[in-house]
């Protein structure tokens, strides 16, 4: 089904290379067709947010494009460069896209330093004051300096998600990918790292999110893509999205979520 | 609710140090756990009568009654007094009069404190490599240092020390070296073997590392041992000689390497994917995300079941008796082929069991430190 999808959202140029563009991407699971020819073009600076019942493949949509899963048809394109499974530039790529997982996925025997730096020491070589001078600075920037020295098993789960955002940051990305990031945590947190979010979307950065958190779509996005079944069934302004649902199924999702709210 | 209560609040409940003495103190663990029921009474009572009478039994026949040496008699040992006590006290005498043998085994008698002396190295490096805060990269050459200096010291024949060939070699040494350089470089092997069978780009290192798992695995040690004896001769081209111990040596680290993968490879399953997942967020490459995230995770949980591979191939040094070479066990049963000593074997064994005791004991304790001290800083 053909999405009423902008290619490319208004008021950004159209003349820059796009951040990320996904060509027609179909991916199987064994015979589970999840993805079905995903189109979808992500302009530098943009923030999208994607939504949808679970199953829909949004989550593998944003892992296809850092190539933690790999897809069969199609092209994803980052930054210009075409993923493949040529390691050193897959090494490349990775280092300019950022994720921020669900499960926050923090390494529990370092600490929340050493998480931080790790990569910049040895992905980008830098030297270690440099990379903790940078650490503490991005640590100042989630409101968590004083954590530097603990373990991530002796935070809670807002801080160790802003750890999270925080050490994805540390490698400089040019687009961070967020895959449900407010899931796992208590109601109480949830606030601490959207904040954490809007000022990063703020600043500017290209942000792909797949979140149920409406209120922030509405505040940060410029565009909500929603799927379901492994397609694109509809995608446009938040405002426009959340008001003026077109198709039946965003129509039932949105009753679902906005349900008590 | 009445209203007064409601209006100024519930009362706090203060809060106690301790629960009450009843449930909390060495008589409440005795009463919960040794005589908390008839049944449990009757059992708590009848087992402590058993090792009461067995530990007095022990201690009546291993101390109380026992002789602890013989004098020389015309054709060596006047073992009388020995055979007066039998069946009621031990005969140490057989542990005085055999031990340099034992713990030795045929090494020239006036150089023995060269073997001594390797015991004590080998215990001073298991000391060193235990302190979390030697494990940098200058234990690696500690390690080949002291193997350089064992070497030198039980061969000989440079800096005024007589020439011992290997055939004399024997006892506690040899189950040290077989052991220590067993598990020194199986357990690298072993690591290796199981990211090589856990890779998806190299088919070829996955099969070859299968089928090193499973062939090792289908054999007993004995026959690797055998094999190692006699085949690695008939491969060799002619006059090319391996030593015996070497060949053992190569037979143990791969049979060790083999049963080592299987753990870690348990322990590679056991790491939450999410792990690697963020590593490869981060643009780690392969080696540095193995290095510094999954490696020290999976290897931290699998402690236990790695720990207790060591304890057990230690132990299995034992099996090269069949193949000609002495180690600890076969010097203790060679000390008590000599006829006047054949009947106290029972002294000689606890001995065995003594030393290894001591050794395993050492690692469980150990394994249990390193457990402990590597988890204090992973919860809240």
């Amino acid at each position: 089904m053909s999405a009423t999808a902008e290619m490319i959202a208004p008021g950004h140029n159209s003349g820059e290379t796009p951040a990320i563009v996904l060509d027609k991407v179909n991916k199987w699971y064994g015979t589970m067709h999840v993805l079905r020819d995903v189109t979808m073009t992500i302009a530098q600076k943009e923030k999208v947010v994607i939504c949808g019942p679970s199953g829909s493949g949004k989550s593998t949509t944003i892992r296809c494009i850092n190539r933690l899963e790999s897809h069969q048809e199609g092209r994803i394109l980052v930054d210009g460069t075409e993923l493949t499974d040529d390691t050193r530039s897959l090494d490349t790529i990775r280092r300019e896209v950022g994720m921020v997982f669900q499960s926050f996925n923090l390494f529990p025997h370092l600490t929340i330093l050493d998480n931080l730096t790790l990569a910049p020491i040895w992905v980008r070589k830098m030297p270690k004051a440099e990379a903790e001078e940078l650490a503490m600075g991005y640590l100042k920037r989630v409101k968590i300096p004083e954590q530097a020295k603990k373990f991530p098993g002796q935070l809670s789960g807002g801080q160790q998600q802003r750890v999270a955002i925080a050490r994805a940051l540390c490698m400089k990305p040019k687009i961070m990918l967020f895959d449900e990031p407010t899931s796992a945590l208590d109601p109480e947190m949830i606030k601490e790292v959207l904040d954490v979010m809007i000022e990063l979307a703020e600043s500017g950065m290209t942000m792909v999110c797949v979140t149920h958190e409406m209120g922030f779509a509405r505040q940060v996005a410029d565009r909500v893509v929603f799927m379901d079944r492994g397609e694109i069934v509809e995608s446009g302004a938040p405002t426009r999205m959340f008001e003026d649902p077109q198709t039946d199924r965003l129509k039932l999702f949105l009753s679902q979520i906005l349900r008590g709210h | 609710m009445s209203q007064s209560a409601a209006a100024s609040g519930p009362v706090p409940v203060p809060s106690r140090d301790q629960p009450p003495a009843s449930v909390y103190g060495p008589w409440a663990w005795l009463r919960a756990n040794l005589f908390s029921s008839w049944w449990s009474t009757a059992l708590s009572l009848l087992l402590g009568y058993l090792i009461l009478r067995g530990a007095w039994g022990f201690f009546s026949w291993g101390i109380l009654h026992a002789v602890w040496t013989v004098p020389d008699g015309a054709n060596g040992p006047d073992t009388a007094a020995c055979q007066a006590v039998k069946g009621v006290g031990a005969c140490w005498a057989v542990v005085e009069e055999k031990f340099r043998f034992i713990i030795f085994g045929r090494y020239p008698y006036e150089s023995q404190w060269r073997p001594a002396l390797c015991v004590a190295i080998f215990i001073g490096l298991y000391i060193i490599s235990s302190m979390r805060r030697f494990w940098r990269l200058k234990l690696l050459y500690i390690w080949i240092a002291a193997l350089i200096v064992i070497g030198v010291l039980m061969w000989g024949g440079i800096l005024g020390m007589e020439y011992v060939p290997q055939d004399s070699w024997g006892g506690l040494p040899i189950t040290l070296i077989l052991s220590t350089f067993g598990l020194a470089f199986a357990f690298p092997l072993a690591v290796a073997v199981a990211l090589g069978r856990r890779s998806t780009k190299l088919p070829a290192v996955k099969m070859l590392c299968v089928l090193y798992v499973e062939l090792i695995r289908g054999v007993p040690l004995i026959s690797l041992l055998f094999m190692a004896s006699v085949m690695f001769p008939l491969f060799m081209p002619e006059g090319v000689n391996i030593d015996k111990l070497l060949r053992a040596q190569i037979a143990f680290i791969l049979f060790a390497g083999a049963y080592l993968a299987e753990v870690v490879r348990g322990g590679l399953q056991s790491l939450p994917k999410g792990q690697g997942e963020a590593a490869d967020a981060l643009g780690l490459p392969y080696w540095q995300k193995t290095g510094f995230i999954i490696l020290p995770q999976a290897l931290r949980m699998v402690i236990p079941p790695l720990v207790n591979t060591f304890i057990g191939f230690f132990k299995d040094t034992s099996l090269v008796l069949i193949i000609g070479i002495m180690d600890l066990l076969t010097a203790g049963k060679t000390a008590l082929a000599e006829p006047v000593w054949q009947a106290y074997s029972a002294e000689v064994y606890i001995l065995l069991a003594v030393i290894y005791f001591c050794f395993c004991y050492s690692m469980s304790r150990y394994s249990r430190n390193l457990e402990r001290l590597l988890s204090r800083n992973r919860n809240r």
